[in-house]
């Protein structure tokens, strides 16, 4: 307390601020908080700005790996050489089970041989057609092994557009990079881009809640007992 | 697109088991071990560690020889509907882990979302529900072998037959893919039922009076579902659990069997 009272006694010397740190001695001489408050305030914003960058920016910046897919595929260039559209090559086997990213054996109705000038097609061509692999895709919207995906009844059963989940990829001249969660392994087009988890169109991402939001809307089940909503067993398995 | 929820009609789906057909080969519960990527134990014996979504029980009358008979009950998942869905096991799940579907009847296990309180093991009255107490282990190769609509489960979480709903889901499927509204009773029939050489199982809707398992024992919705055919019994009938497994039998003993009777009690 004698330093203190020694500083004080400097300051009123000085005759800097003297009224207020000499009313304040001599009112409450227990305060302890003056002159250590900026720095404290200080040290606390300065924490919180390093927390939030590494939370917003740094963390997810590692939590996903940067993938390449085996080689670079136009999807417009062909979307303008098939008849049918998507379902083209993305098609419902008999048993009504979808077929997802098509195999080799789907194209090479085409690509038996070189069809253009494509570095990427040089690529495919002589790495998987001629060695007969299949090309191991990375598959954007592949879900957790838990869900149960029947593309029939979206698109057989309620008419819905593939873009609804899959946005404008049939028209898109590059596929994009492949971002994978490093702790749980799933593409990130599942968890949504958005750090903040805002989502602006319906495909921006693919989480339990936005299948059971869209679910209330289209359909307005309430069967299962404990949700009031759709039954689990309807997208799980 | 949208369609109105009351207009569907809720499907019941409900087992029947001829007890009197029944040999207890077990061909029911090797089928249903395969078909849902069961896992088994180095010791298959240990019935602490061992899972058998399906199991086959042996009960006898208790007299002796020659007076003795030996009735086997298979035992699956009940998919009680107690009162309006609150079945045992449902009613204590702090997870949402476990759930009843008023439009199947189904109880449903979602095993990321279990993390291995076992109330609902507690709750059971029927012993259908099994803890993995270790990561399954198959042998090398053998994951080849497993079926890919039904997901594997990891230790910690518990686990029990589900009337192989997957299968409902690719009926389904086919039934969109074919612009049908509705699926056949042939279309969704479980594993164990197929299984069976003695054909004691029935599988179907139990509110489709079209489907065998309601001509079988035509439940009486008024009395949550008990049997009118005077020869099927459910499982502890008194408990009020309002299970879909039927069991059929002509032996009064086998009857008596299926529930907690004192012995000098009517």
């Amino acid at each position: 307390m004698s330093t203190k009272e020694d500083k004080v006694k400097d300051v009123s010397e000085d005759g800097v601020e003297e009224s207020a740190e000499t009313t304040s001695v001599q009112t409450g001489k227990t305060d302890p908080g003056n002159g250590a408050e900026g720095p404290i305030i200080l040290f606390f914003l300065v924490g919180l700005l390093i927390s939030l960058i590494i939370g917003w920016v740094i963390f997810p910046k590692l939590l996903y790996s940067h993938k390449k897919q085996p080689f670079d595929f136009n999807h417009a260039l062909h979307m303008g050489e098939v008849d049918n559209g998507c379902e083209s090559c993305h098609f419902f086997r008999e048993d009504g089970s979808f077929s997802g990213a098509p195999g080799l054996a789907q194209c090479i109705y085409c690509h038996d041989d070189l069809q253009g000038v494509s570095p990427d097609e040089v690529v495919f061509v002589e790495n998987y057609v001629a060695t007969n692999r299949e090309v191991p895709w990375l598959i954007y919207s592949k879900q957790p092994d838990c869900v149960f995906f029947s593309h029939a009844a979206h698109i057989k059963g309620a008419h819905m557009d593939c873009t609804v989940c899959h946005g404008y990829i049939g028209e898109s001249d590059h596929l994009k990079v492949y971002e994978e969660n490093r702790i749980t392994g799933y593409s990130r087009d599942i968890w949504g881009k958005n750090i903040a988890g805002l989502k602006k169109n319906s495909w921006d991402r693919m989480k339990m809640d936005d299948c059971a939001e869209c679910h209330m809307e289209a359909t307005g089940r309430t069967s299962s007992v404990q949700t009031k909503k759709d039954g689990c067993f309807v997208c799980h398995k | 697109m949208k369609e109105d929820p009351n207009h569907i009609k809720a499907r019941k789906f409900g087992m029947i088991i001829d007890l009197d057909k029944c040999t207890g080969c077990g061909a029911c519960m090797v089928a249903c071990m395969s078909e849902n990527n069961v896992p088994f134990k180095e010791d298959e014996s240990n019935k602490l560690d061992s899972i058998t979504w399906m199991r086959v029980y042996k009960v006898t009358n208790g007299k002796p020889y020659p007076d003795m008979e030996i009735c086997y009950i298979p035992r699956p998942c009940m998919h009680c509907e107690g009162s309006h869905g609150h079945s045992p096991c449902v009613s204590v799940c702090p997870a949402t882990a476990t759930d009843y579907d008023q439009a199947t009847g189904i109880v449903s296990q979602i095993y990321t979302r279990c993390f291995g309180c076992r109330y609902c093991m507690a709750a059971c009255p029927y012993h259908a529900r099994y803890f993995n107490w270790w990561d399954p282990v198959w042998p090398t190769g053998m994951e080849q072998y497993l079926s890919p609509n039904v997901s594997p489960r990891m230790r910690g979480v518990v686990e029990k037959c589900t009337f192989c709903f997957h299968r409902y889901q690719l009926a389904k499927d086919r039934a969109f893919y074919e612009g049908r509204k509705t699926i056949e009773e042939g279309d969704y029939q479980t594993a164990c039922t197929q299984a069976c050489p003695a054909g004691a199982i029935t599988f179907g809707d139990l509110n489709n009076p079209h489907h065998k398992v309601n001509q079988l024992v035509e439940p009486d919705p008024k009395h949550n579902g008990r049997p009118k055919n005077p020869n099927a019994f459910r499982l502890l009938e008194r408990l009020g659990t309002n299970p879909k497994v039927y069991y059929l039998t002509s032996r009064e003993w086998v009857k008596r069997a299926g529930d907690n009777y004192l012995k000098n009690e009517d």
